[in-house]
């Protein structure tokens, strides 16, 4: 198990309810992570999702580390 | 100096603008983006509210104005994105770039605003006027999962 913290934004902070949760997981990759936290909070389909581990875009492969900071990247709007 | 940066204010246009002064600049180009009141065939929008990820957003958008000075022969570029809530005809986003000539200035303000809204961490919500809103290039993917 891991414990870690995961941040939210947008539509996906609107639909689970609050910015960031902090969580022990035994994921062992942010993709793993993705699939639990959606089993609970049954994300909305969001087409070409990104993700981030401490503030830089990575791998869904990326292996889960303690103290780990994840956020998941809805589709973007700038401009 | 960041040379992207988000605002939750109003933009300072002319000291945007006064930071890419040069003595070598014989061209200045600038792209600033305003909140319209229609998108994607709907009209009746009255405001947007601007979301960012802040620290990663600052990391990405300065990777693009550093791949804008690789890649184009500029002096200097700078990109400011607006945070919150906008009303109709507020700018959302302002890019501008000094070089020797415009051609390069031209190139580089596409390649950056065009960079900046497909990689950096901005979401963008509308609100209607029939009392409806909703997260752009997100809902409809939503919607389709549901029907």
């Amino acid at each position: 198990m891991v414990q870690i913290r995961v941040e939210y934004f947008a539509i996906l902070r609107e639909h689970v309810g609050c910015t960031h949760e902090a969580l022990s997981t035994p994921a062992a990759t942010v993709g793993d992570l993705y699939a639990e936290l959606d089993r609970r909070h049954a994300f909305p389909a969001l087409g070409h999702l990104k993700v981030a581990v401490n503030d830089e875009f990575c791998e869904w492969s990326t292996p889960l580390r303690d103290g780990d900071s994840v956020v998941f990247i809805p589709p973007v709007a700038g401009g | 100096m960041k040379r992207f940066d988000f605002s939750r204010g109003a933009v300072d246009l002319v000291a945007c603008r006064a930071q890419l002064a040069d003595p070598a600049a014989g061209a200045y180009a600038s792209f600033e983006g305003w909140v319209r009141n229609h998108n994607e065939g709907r009209a009746g929008v009255l405001r947007l509210e601007y979301e960012g990820y802040e620290q990663l957003g600052v990391k990405e958008g300065e990777r693009i104005i550093a791949e804008a000075l690789a890649r184009f022969d500029i002096g200097d570029a700078r990109c400011i994105h607006r945070l919150g809530e906008l009303d109709i005809g507020e700018l959302a986003v302002w890019v501008g770039v000094s070089a020797a000539h415009r051609d390069a200035a031209f190139a580089a303000c596409r390649y950056i605003i065009d960079e900046v809204k497909h990689r950096v961490p901005i979401w963008k919500k509308e609100h209607y006027a029939d009392g409806n809103s909703g997260w752009v290039n997100c809902e409809a993917c939503a919607a389709h999962a549901h029907a």
